[in-house]
């Protein structure tokens, strides 16, 4: 079967698989954003991973940061990591979470330096960083090694009826073969939460789902100012035929295939602890959010159907197009690794959707740039919970 | 043959069209995936791709299913083969 290959990738100092070999350098805060580009201006193959947040946050909002953050550098598609801060306390904790990998990674911080003086230091290291990756060489993996991520978006009813359960075929096929996978989207499942409820592996899951999904479904009674129609179901969901949450949130749940069972769940960007297995992130459903947190807990590889063509990408993990939908595998080709439009036409069945998906899956892995990368989409948005101080 | 809308259960009242440029009137075949039966039905309006059409008569009030579950409120009345979207369904929820 498909699903018991392997792939070609790189193993790093703690034994986890990646598929790329970035060199990255990090802000840990908005203001550290030009010099960090600056660097990666300096020194080829080496890219910035500019954001809009670090400053003045607190309590449960800046762990989430500092976990996303940290998460990015630990990531086994980054093979080495430069850190640049306002100053040097919050740096060096950024330093620290990411050293713990064994992976290379050197702090600076701006205050009593200057950018100059800051992207010049910065620039000679991720020039030694970048010589030392580059010699690095991949190697055979196998499945279970393979972290992959799941979420959809743009999408319309082709979505619920092609896409999302190729996507599903193949979480149940590498489910077996061991791989760890994970999909999120609390609010998009309203309307379909007791049957993922259902979907979880031990009643300790279960519990956590409910009340994560709960949490979210509070939150959204609280701050709604209308039934979120052109939010959630998005204009785009609704031109492309979606009409209510409930529909799309059927849709949404295909992708975890017809047998797999969710071990945990986990809070945004926490790294799965229980072994191989598929897990539920609580995440918001915006396609750069949802991507950043799932890359930040260390998935190397990302599966992304569509339907009206969502064009996102992501700087460390590859994120791979599918759509079912006939006029956007014509329309916006460009942005699509792989059209299941067949199904529709009863042309293909899902068995052999979900083995092309594992087979450009695998060659994504061992080097295929994604249609995202070629286009060059590297969307890093953290997730902000609240107001910062 | 290629169907014009796929109706993923067999107790939905609704259907996909899948197919780009349903006119109003025209004769349409669909395959109900759950079963692997095909089924016909007069397009009451033009349906776009991707955009659900009624299998029967739904008056307000109606619940849509579609993957044999709940999936909204009929707000407006819709007849067999009509265009079912946000003109004539909200949600339950928010």
């Amino acid at each position: 079967m498909a699903a018991e290959r392997i792939f070609m990738g790189y193993r790093r100092e703690n034994d986890r698989v990646g598929i790329r070999n970035h060199v990255v350098v990090l802000p840990v805060d908005d203001i550290s954003n030009a010099a960090c580009e600056a660097v990666a201006n300096n020194i080829k193959g080496v890219q910035a991973l500019p954001h809009s947040y670090g400053r003045l946050q607190f309590g449960a909002d800046l762990e989430l940061t500092f976990r996303t953050l940290i998460g990015t550098g630990c990531n086994p598609n980054v093979a080495a990591v430069i850190v640049i801060g306002i100053e040097p306390g919050w740096t060096k904790r950024i330093v620290d979470g990411i050293a713990a990998t064994g992976k290379p990674v050197e702090g600076f911080a701006i205050e009593e330096h200057g950018d100059i003086d800051t992207v010049a230091r910065a620039s000679r290291k991720a020039k030694e960083f970048v010589q030392w990756a580059t010699e690095k060489q991949r190697e055979e993996a196998s499945l279970d090694e393979l972290h992959i991520a799941t979420k959809c978006g743009e999408s319309d009813t082709t979505s619920g009826l092609g896409s999302c359960p190729t996507v599903g075929n193949l979480i149940d096929k590498v489910d077996v073969a061991g791989a760890t996978t994970c999909f999120g989207e609390t609010s998009e499942l309203t309307g379909a939460e007791m049957i993922c409820a259902d979907r979880a592996a031990t009643p300790e899951a279960r519990e956590k789902f409910v009340r994560t999904w709960n949490a979210y479904n509070d939150f959204i009674n609280e701050n709604k100012t209308d039934d979120l129609s052109e939010s959630q179901p998005t204009k785009g969901n609704i031109a492309g035929g979606l009409t209510t949450i409930e529909e799309k949130a059927f849709g949404n749940l295909q992708k975890i295939g017809k047998v797999a069972r969710y071990i945990d769940v986990l809070e945004p960007a926490e790294t799965p602890a229980k072994g191989a297995g598929l897990y539920f992130m609580d995440t918001s459903s915006a396609a750069a959010e949802c991507n950043t947190l799932q890359a930040a807990a260390g998935f190397v590889v990302h599966l992304f159907p569509t339907g009206q063509g969502n064009i996102i990408g992501n700087p460390i993990m590859p994120v791979i197009k599918l759509t079912a939908n006939p006029k956007t595998a014509r329309t916006m080709a460009e942005h699509i690794d792989l059209d299941v439009s067949g199904l529709l036409r009863r042309e293909m069945n899902l068995d052999e959707a979900g083995d092309r998906l594992i087979d450009i899956t695998l060659r994504t892995c061992n080097g295929r740039m994604t249609a995202a990368e070629a286009l060059g989409h590297r969307e890093f948005v953290i997730t902000k919970l609240y107001r910062s101080a | 043959m290629q169907p014009h809308f796929l109706v993923h259960d067999n107790g939905d009242n609704v259907g996909v069209a899948v197919v780009e440029g349903i006119a109003a009137g025209a004769e349409l075949s669909g395959w109900v995936m759950d079963t692997d039966e095909t089924i016909t039905l007069k397009a009451k309006d033009a349906i776009p791709l991707g955009h659900k059409i009624a299998l029967k008569a739904l008056p307000e009030g109606e619940t849509v299913v579609k993957y044999g579950h709940d999936v909204g409120r009929v707000v407006a009345g819709v007849e067999p083969g009509g265009h079912v979207h946000v003109q004539n369904v909200k949600t339950k929820r928010w």
